[in-house]
This record gives C-alpha cells, sequence and structure tokens, in this order.
C-alpha cells in the first residue's frame, strides 16, 4: 500500500511536467515541419488569446478589434526592419509597444462603453486600423503589403527554421502562461475577478475599475502586438488581408470556445480551433470523396454551434483538475453582454 | 457641381434604404429576442440565390420570390428551434457565436450550392434611370426605399394596433408578466425569428438587381446593417431605418468628395462618435427598454 | 506550482493527442485517397513505377475562390488525363490540392503539408497575398513553385526568388496593351478606377509608371472595395474631371456594378477594362452595360477569331472542348493560368526527372517557346514570367460577345 501511495506520489510529481516536456521534445521526435507548423500557429494564437481571455474572461471586457493590434505587431516589424533597418530585436519591442500606446489611447474612451456598444466600438477602432494598412501605402505598401522582412536574430542566434521557431513561440507560451498564473493570483487579479463579477461592487470595495479595466485592454494589445511581431518574423511578409475583422473574430471565437475565465482556456481554444480546421481538411474528403473547403466551413460552423449549446462555458472547464481560485471565477455569462431576454 | 451633390445623394440612399433594411430586421430580433442575430446577412444572401434560382427555372418572378422568402422564413424558423431555444438561457455573448457559428455554415451552404459565381436579378421595372436634375436614379433604388417603408409602417402598425404585438411588447418587457397571462416568450422569439428571415430574405431579393449576388455578400451586409443599427440606436425600429440612410449618405458624401479609399473609415469614425457621444444612437432613448 | 504545471501538463498532452490523431489521419487519407490520385497510385504499381508527387495550393473557398476554382476543376481535368494517358515517362502522376481558403496563414501551413509529401512541385496560389506568404517556405525548402497570380511582386526581384516561377500575364503587360491603344487614338486625358486589394493596386501601381512615360495623365484617381454595391459617387469625380478614357482595375462582381454604374450615368467616355473582367459572367452580370467596353484579354476568350497560324491556336481550342465536355462550361482565363502551370511543371518533369533543383533549372532555362493558354512562355534567369506583351490582344464586348480589335 505504501508502495502504491509512494508510486502515486511520484507519478503526481513526474507525470505533469513530463507531459510538459514530452511536447517540448515533440520537434525532436516528428520529423514533419508541417505539424511543427501547426504548433506554431497554435501557439501565436494562443498568445494573443491570453491576453483576450484576461480582458474579456476577468476583467469582462469583450473585444472585436484585436485583429488590428495584431496587425499593428505584424506591421511594426515589417516597416521597422525593412524600411528603417533597425534591428529585428528592436523591431519586436516595437510591435509590443506600438499596440500598447494605442490601446492606452483609444481605451480610456472605449472602455466606457457597456455590452454590445462595446463590442461595436472596439470593431471600429480594428476596422479603422485596418483601413489604415490599406490606406498609408507610402509606409505600408497598401494592398500589396510588405515583403522581404529579415528573420528575427538574437545574439547571433538566427530564428530561420520552424524548429528554432517553434521553441521560440512556445518558451513565450510558456513564459506568458506562467506570467498570467502569478498576475491572477496577485492582488490585481483579484481585484480584476472582482470587476467581472460586480463592477459596481468593485468600484464600492474601491477599486478604481476604469483603471484596470485600461490595464487588462492595453496589456492584451501588448501580447497581441508581440505575436503579430512573431508572425512578421515567420512568414516574413505581411499584408492588410490576415488583420482584419474576421481575424478579430476568429480570436473572440477562440477565447470563448476555450473557456473565459478558465487559466488554460486560451491555449485550448487555440489549439481546438486550429487543428479542427486541419483536421477538416483531411478527414472530410474521406467521408465525401471529392470535397472541397465547402464542407469544411459547414462543418466548423456546426461544430461551434453544438459547442456553444452544449458546453457556453467553453472548453476549459473540461481542464479543471482540481479547486482552485480559478474555478470561482466567471463563465462566459458574466462577460458584459446582456442576458437573452 | 449641384448635379454632382444631387448625384451622390441619390448613390448614397440606395446604399442607405439597402442598409437600412438590413438593420430593420436586425433591430426588430434583437429588441424581440435579445439575440443580436449575425447571421441575418446570409439569411438575406440565401433569400436573393434562392430567388434566382428559382427565377432560372421558368417561374414566374413573383412566385419565385414568394417561395424564396416563405423557404428562408422557414428556415429562420428551424434554425431557432434547433440553436438558439436550447441554449436560450445562456449569455448574450455565447448567443452571438452561435449566430456566428451558424453564419458560417450558412455561407458554407451556400457556397456548397452556388458555387462562387455571381448572380443577378432582372431589375423590378423596365427602363433606364429616370434623370433629376441631371443626376441620375435608379428606378431598383426607389423599390428598395419603397420596402423599407412598407416594412417599418408594417412592423409599427403590427406593434401598436394588434393584440399580438403588443402581446410581443409586454413579453419584452417582462416574461414573467406575459407567461402569468398567457404569452410564452419562447414562442415569441420562434415567430421573430421566422419574421426575421422573411425580412431578411426580402432584403436579400430586392438589393439582387442592384448589388449582385455572392454566396459570401451576407457577412458585408451583416456589417454595415449593423453599424446602421447602432448608429440609429439599437432600441428604435425607425432609428434604424434613419441610421441605414444616413450612413449610405455619409459613405456616399466621404467617397465623392473627400477620399474613395477612406469612406469605410469615415463611416467607422462617425460610428465611434455617435458611440462615444451618444450611445443609445441618434433616435434612442437613454434607459429605454427595447422597443 | 506543480498544479499549474500539472494544469499546463494535460492541455500540452491533449494537443499532442490530436496531433497524433492528425499524423495518423493524415496516413489514412494518403493510403485511400479519393479519385485520380489513387487510381494514379494503383496504375503505378501496375507499371512498378513509382508516382510522381506535385502538390497544389488552391483559393479553393475565400474571397478568391472565383479564381480558384476553375483552377481546380482544370487541373483535375489534366491530371486524369495525364494518367489516362501514361503519366510521365511512364510514372503517373499524385496531385495533392489543398484549400488555403484565401488566407495567407494557411497557405503557409498548407505548402508545408504539400512539401511534407514530397511534392517535386507547388502549383498555386490563386492570388498574390496568399502566392507571397509562401515564398519564403519554398525558397528554403528549394521546391520550385508555380503561381497563378498577377502581382509581379510574386517573381521580383528573380535573385532572391530563384524557386518561383508565374504564369498570370504581369500587370505591366496589359497596361503596355492600354496605352498602345490609348496613344493610337490620342487619349491623354484618363481617369483611372480600381479595386481597394492586391488586384487593383497592382494594376494601379504599374499604370500609373507607364502612364507618365507616355505622357498620359491621369485626371482622377478613385477606388472601390471589392464588397462595394454602388460606384457612382466615383464615377461622379470622373465626370467632373474631364477624362477622355476611364481605365477600371477589378473583377467581377464589383466591375459588373461599375460598368452599370457608368452606364446609367450617362458617361460616353469608353470604358477600358482590365483583363480581370475576362469571363462571361461579367457581360451576363452587367446586363447590356458592357456593351462597348474595351480590354486587354488573353487569347482564349477569342480562340476562334484568332489565325490557324497562331502557335496557341490548337492548344486553345483543344483545351476549350476538353473543358466543356467535362464540365459543360466555357473555360475561363484563371483555369488557363492553372493549365500553363500544370503543362510546364509536368514538360519539366519529364525532362528533368524527379529532382527538384533539375526541375527548377529546367524551368528556368530551356522554357522558350512554350505555347501556352496565357501566352507563349519564354522564362530566362531575369524573368521567371516569361510572357510579352503579345500574349495579350484587345478585344471589344459587342452584341454579348468578344470582339478582337485589328
Amino acid at each position: 500500500m505504501d508502495r502504491f501511495r509512494c508510486l502515486m506520489k511520484i507519478k503526481k510529481t513526474f507525470l505533469w511536467p513530463a507531459a510538459v516536456l514530452l511536447f517540448l521534445a515533440l520537434p525532436l521526435v516528428i520529423d514533419s515541419n508541417y505539424l511543427i507548423s501547426v504548433l506554431i500557429v497554435i501557439g501565436l494564437y494562443t498568445i494573443i488569446v491570453q491576453g483576450l481571455g484576461i480582458l474579456m474572461g476577468y476583467a469582462g471586457q469583450v473585444s472585436f478589434g484585436h485583429g488590428g493590434f495584431f496587425g499593428l505587431g505584424g506591421y511594426a516589424v515589417a516597416i521597422m526592419t525593412t524600411r528603417y533597418g533597425w534591428h529585428p530585436v528592436l523591431a519586436l519591442l516595437a510591435a509590443i509597444i506600438l499596440p500598447g500606446l494605442i490601446a492606452a489611447i483609444i481605451g480610456r474612451p472605449t472602455l466606457k462603453l457597456r455590452e454590445l456598444y462595446l463590442a461595436m466600438g472596439t470593431m471600429g477602432f480594428g476596422i479603422l486600423i485596418h483601413t489604415m494598412f490599406n490606406e498609408a501605402g507610402e509606409l505600408t505598401g497598401g494592398p500589396s503589403g510588405i515583403a522581404g522582412i529579415p528573420y528575427l536574430t538574437i545574439g547571433g542566434l538566427t530564428f530561420d527554421n520552424d524548429i528554432k521557431f517553434f521553441y521560440l513561440i512556445w518558451a513565450v507560451v510558456l513564459l506568458v502562461l506562467f506570467g498570467i498564473n502569478n498576475l491572477i493570483r496577485s492582488r490585481v487579479g483579484r481585484a480584476l475577478r472582482a470587476i467581472s463579477e460586480s463592477e459596481h461592487a468593485a468600484e464600492t470595495a474601491g477599486i478604481d475599475t476604469g483603471k484596470l479595466k485600461l490595464k487588462a485592454f492595453i496589456f492584451s494589445a501588448l501580447l497581441a502586438g508581440l505575436a503579430g511581431g512573431l508572425y512578421a518574423f515567420y512568414v516574413t511578409f505581411v499584408s492588410p488581408a490576415p488583420f482584419g475583422f474576421n481575424t478579430s473574430v476568429q480570436f473572440v471565437l477562440m477565447a470563448v470556445v476555450g473557456g473565459l475565465g478558465t487559466f488554460l482556456g486560451p491555449l485550448l481554444g487555440a489549439a481546438l480551433v486550429v487543428l479542427l480546421g486541419e483536421l477538416l481538411r483531411w478527414a472530410i474528403p474521406l467521408v465525401i470523396p471529392g470535397a472541397g473547403g465547402e464542407y469544411e466551413i459547414i462543418f466548423f460552423g456546426l461544430i461551434l454551434v453544438v459547442l456553444m449549446i452544449y458546453r457556453p462555458e467553453g472548453l476549459g472547464a473540461f481542464g479543471k483538475i482540481s479547486k482552485s481560485p480559478m474555478e470561482k471565477t466567471p463563465a462566459a455569462s458574466d462577460v458584459g453582454l446582456p442576458e437573452s431576454g | 457641381m449641384s448635379d454632382q451633390l444631387l448625384q451622390l445623394l441619390f448613390s448614397g440612399l440606395t446604399l442607405g434604404s439597402i442598409y437600412s433594411l438590413i438593420a430593420l430586421a436586425l433591430v426588430t430580433t434583437f429588441n424581440i429576442t435579445g439575440v443580436l442575430n449575425l447571421a441575418l446577412g446570409e439569411f438575406a444572401a440565401i433569400g436573393a440565390l434562392l430567388a434566382i434560382s428559382l427565377y432560372a427555372t421558368g417561374m414566374p418572378l413573383i412566385a419565385a420570390f414568394i417561395l424564396s422568402i416563405v423557404l428562408v422564413a422557414i428556415m429562420g424558423g428551424v434554425l431557432e428551434r434547433a440553436a438558439i431555444y436550447p441554449a436560450r438561457r445562456a449569455s448574450g455573448l455565447t448567443l452571438i457565436i452561435i449566430t456566428i457559428g451558424l453564419s458560417i455554415s450558412l455561407r458554407g451552404l451556400a457556397l456548397l450550392i452556388w458555387g462562387t459565381d455571381t448572380y443577378s436579378l432582372p431589375a423590378f421595372s423596365k427602363g433606364g434611370p429616370f434623370f433629376i436634375g441631371g443626376a441620375a436614379l435608379n428606378p431598383q433604388s426607389i423599390w428598395i426605399l419603397g420596402l423599407a417603408v412598407l416594412t417599418l409602417s408594417l412592423l409599427y402598425a403590427f406593434f401598436e394596433l394588434t393584440y399580438a404585438g403588443r402581446a410581443v411588447k409586454a413579453a419584452v418587457i417582462n416574461r414573467t408578466a406575459a407567461r402569468l397571462v398567457g404569452i410564452n416568450p419562447s414562442t415569441v422569439s420562434f415567430w421573430a425569428f421566422v419574421g426575421s428571415g422573411a425580412l431578411g430574405a426580402a432584403a436579400g431579393i430586392f438589393i439582387a438587381p442592384v448589388t449582385m449576388t455572392t454566396y459570401d455578400m451576407g457577412f458585408m451586409l451583416g456589417i454595415k446593417g449593423f453599424v446602421a443599427a447602432v448608429i440609429g440606436g439599437l432600441s428604435n425600429v425607425g432609428g434604424a431605418v434613419l441610421g441605414g440612410l444616413l450612413l449610405g449618405v455619409l459613405e456616399s458624401y466621404s467617397a465623392g468628395l473627400i477620399s474613395s479609399g477612406l469612406k469605410d473609415a469615415l463611416a467607422i469614425i462617425i460610428l465611434l462618435a455617435v458611440l462615444l457621444l451618444r450611445p443609445q444612437g441618434i433616435l434612442g432613448v437613454l434607459g429605454e427598454r427595447k422597443i | 506550482m506543480s498544479k499549474l504545471v500539472k494544469k499546463i501538463g494535460l492541455t500540452l498532452l491533449t494537443i499532442l493527442l490530436l496531433i497524433v490523431g492528425l499524423i495518423a489521419g493524415g496516413c489514412a487519407s494518403s493510403q485511400n485517397d479519393a479519385g485520380s490520385a489513387g487510381q494514379a497510385k494503383e496504375q503505378g504499381k501496375e507499371q512498378g513505377n513509382e508516382p510522381y508527387q506535385i502538390g497544389a495550393v488552391i483559393d479553393i473557398s475565400g474571397n478568391s475562390s472565383s479564381l480558384g476554382v476553375p483552377e481546380r476543376d482544370t487541373l483535375l481535368m489534366l491530371v486524369d488525363k495525364l494518367n489516362q494517358d501514361g503519366g510521365i515517362n511512364g510514372h503517373p502522376v499524385e496531385l495533392t490540392i489543398l484549400d488555403n481558403k484565401s488566407e495567407e496563414t494557411e497557405a503557409v501551413l498548407a505548402v508545408k503539408k504539400l512539401i511534407e509529401k514530397n511534392v517535386l512541385a507547388v502549383l498555386g496560389c490563386s492570388s498574390s497575398g496568399p502566392s507571397m506568404a509562401m515564398i519564403n517556405t519554398v525558397q528554403n525548402a528549394k521546391v520550385p513553385m508555380v503561381s497563378m497570380a498577377a502581382a509581379s511582386s510574386i517573381v521580383e526581384p528573380v535573385s532572391d526568388r530563384q524557386w518561383v516561377f508565374k504564369t498570370a500575364q504581369s500587370d505591366i503587360v496589359t497596361v503596355k496593351k492600354i496605352i498602345t491603344y490609348l496613344k493610337a487614338r490620342d487619349l491623354t486625358k484618363v481617369a483611372l478606377l480600381y479595386m481597394n486589394n492586391t488586384y487593383g493596386d497592382g494594376g494601379k501601381a504599374a499604370f500609373t509608371t507607364a502612364a507618365k512615360e507616355n505622357g498620359i495623365e491621369i485626371v482622377a484617381e478613385e477606388k472601390f472595395e471589392a464588397s462595394d454595391k454602388d460606384m457612382t459617387p466615383q464615377l461622379t469625380k470622373v465626370k467632373a474631371g474631364g477624362a477622355q478614357a476611364a481605365i477600371v482595375w477589378a473583377i467581377p462582381p464589383s466591375a459588373s456594378i461599375i460598368t452599370k454604374n457608368f452606364k446609367d450615368m450617362g458617361l460616353s467616355i469608353p470604358l477600358i477594362h482590365s483583363h480581370g473582367v475576362g469571363n462571361q459572367k461579367f457581360i451576363e452580370l452587367a446586363q447590356g452595360a458592357a456593351e462597348g467596353v474595351i480590354l486587354p484579354i488573353g487569347k482564349l476568350a477569342v480562340a476562334s477569331q484568332i489565325p490557324d497560324s497562331d502557335p496557341q491556336k490548337k492548344v486553345l481550342e483543344s483545351y476549350i472542348a476538353d473543358y466543356q465536355a467535362k464540365y459543360n462550361t466555357q473555360p475561363n482565363s484563371f483555369g488557363g493560368y492553372a493549365w500553363d502551370a500544370f503543362k510546364l511543371v509536368v514538360a519539366a518533369i519529364e525532362k528533368a526527372g524527379p529532382d527538384r533543383a533539375a526541375i527548377r533549372d529546367e524551368l528556368e532555362k530551356n522554357t522558350s517557346g512554350f505555347a501556352g493558354i496565357s501566352g507563349i512562355f519564354n522564362m530566362s534567369p531575369q524573368d521567371h514570367n516569361g510572357l510579352g506583351v503579345d500574349s495579350m490582344v484587345l478585344v471589344q464586348i459587342k452584341d454579348g460577345k468578344w470582339q478582337l480589335i485589328k
């Protein structure tokens, strides 16, 4: 019996770190640039959705404009490296700071809006930023975009292949995960949760809700910008197309599907949406020979609907293992949108 | 110059009446059910595509319209029962995501059936444009505007003059009270979706001769209708029409007088200005509870 | 802390499982691939020859799907025919077509998946953005890629794009054709209207440069969105600007809408479109307003009108006949780009064998006088498009049909 307990303890201590290590060893085991790229894309989206998760799940504010911040990061890197010859690391810093600045400017008035109006306002700013990518042709290359972005180099290490990028991006993802874990356990985290539960109550308790919401908004923009910058270094080409309203909706979908206010929701949501798309790409032709993207779109939509009907709290709820403060955090229903009816 | 301004006004009214129709359907459903139906643009696209296909089988134009409207209305009802009803207790955001999911699926379905081709319908009335003061006005624009005004009047008459309409209003204001007097909110929600299906399809058919129809036209229509609805005030049916017309005219003037590349941006700036300065919309009254 | 690690571990494990599923699924799918690919494998086994792999990333759904669908259909038709005729040097061809949903990130993932399948060459994409996004990947993996999109930046500068070719005429070719027309009729003041996307932007850039060189003044320059429903405001400015001709760079449906608006407003100056409207749909949608429109177009649309001596004549007629027999509709220039891309690659594999670098060299050095659908290709280390002004003809729309302008 003792031995069993001991085994269990070993298992408890080592199983999960082992899983993390196993995951990180993946690129060395699977010899597939395609699968590694899929994981890189999941990682990129996870970074954004993490920030969005804080904004939506903890501060209770929705944003349909994060595609724009993602793009600002991408364009900051593209413009600074190709037009002004900045060092990639500096350009990446710009990619983080620029969206943060813009978020600080537009956040104050926008976050006064509530519910659907907030959704509209953030959507509006997202579309404005996207229009700027198209219209500021001298700077952004217009609809044709900017090609020839150099690789990211950090102290002699050049990130020029998928494996290196995998480690870079997942290092960032894990860093963000640990950072957020600390954040939500801190005073700020508790205050944020208070806001999402009841803004009035939080205010009564002496929390400066406006300031805190703004901070969450800026934080999420910073992360979106970081992911955008990394995206630019990865693809080495940016154009306005991937940074539009559609992308913003996609991010919100990932956040909600993963589960708002759950710690791992963003990771699950990003992984599910990306993997679902990839799985459907090969699975559907097996069932319906000669089928193209049409079926993929139909199934994607249907799966989304079914998931939202039966799991409105998102997938993150599956991932809950033990009682933790996070469990008491709000589900989707507490994001500032009106109850039906 | 004055004929140029007039031309821009006509163009803006054409666009505006298109947006008005979508906004009208959006606001009506939203106020009755509390669901912001982002699949509405797809209702319009499918309505138009169905009518075009039925017309192509040799059916008279008017019969094709009516059949298409009926079919999309049924589709609206079925979707409400299948996807909205089971989630009726969910949050607003969840419901929005559900309608996004529906719109994605409907777009895929339309792509499957109609492919990527662009389709068009003949204009309802024969003959070229009218010329007023040197500016051309497309007769189809008058049809579209007419439909918007007609729908608005019908909605008004329904809500103010009929027992059923007042019952719906009651259900919206207080669910429990409505239930106590024998009105079932879920029945109301069902009929609201049937109605928005019909209205969406009608809008799609009326605008098809002007805009042409592709399987993916619903997305942009939905967004523009949404913006128009907010400008007018989400709680106000008349505001939806006004918001739509305003948005159309604004776009037209900014494209014609300022910059065609920035016209969408200008429309968005107006939207943001309305949101930040007058979030209840132009016609909305703050604190007013729906309808 | 350990709880945190546990949670992350669990999630990553889930992803791991899904990835395993993806691998397993990928294997399963390649084993019972439906359609031509499966057949190709069987044929290959009979003949004892390994099939050659070719990949394609096409915009089958999404914004550019009207380009991608005829391309896919053309490719499916061609690969079937090729395998029936015994493949390449006795090797059947296995063609894998992936949809990029007209998105750049998806295109990158799709091309990586193809490279894993050891394709000898990649065809695609249909539009410029996704094509541009794939370039870095194919350059690194050293896989020849033949794009079917218009933007000249896809193959320029060639020094950074050694592995990339394209079959659609670059904008400059179309522009030169239009300029010739304008100069012949002494039209020196023009209005330029274009779609606000990569296609329109490319046309605008090429036209603006060429106009300056040829002393043509652009008196009005307006753009519109692909989803716009009414372009009267833009045309109002054209009317006021005193242009002698209007040049429109767009594809349907917006190209058809602007043509209708043009007619409705009673504008009487010549209306010149780009090759983007080179399909019958444009004429149908414009409902009579397309009468008199002038445009440069590939020879496909006027195959029956070009002289028998034209080296492309035979190729064009057989493509039209085959396509019509299989799909019961006229092929368009987009399908033509796919035809060219496929045939160029097949020809190169035939001579160079199953070796990516050799195929690339073959494409670059020995593609000369290749009569395709879009024109006569003459590739060189300086030019990875290989099409000249003679690949286009000017047509006018009369009675709903393309009429060659001599």
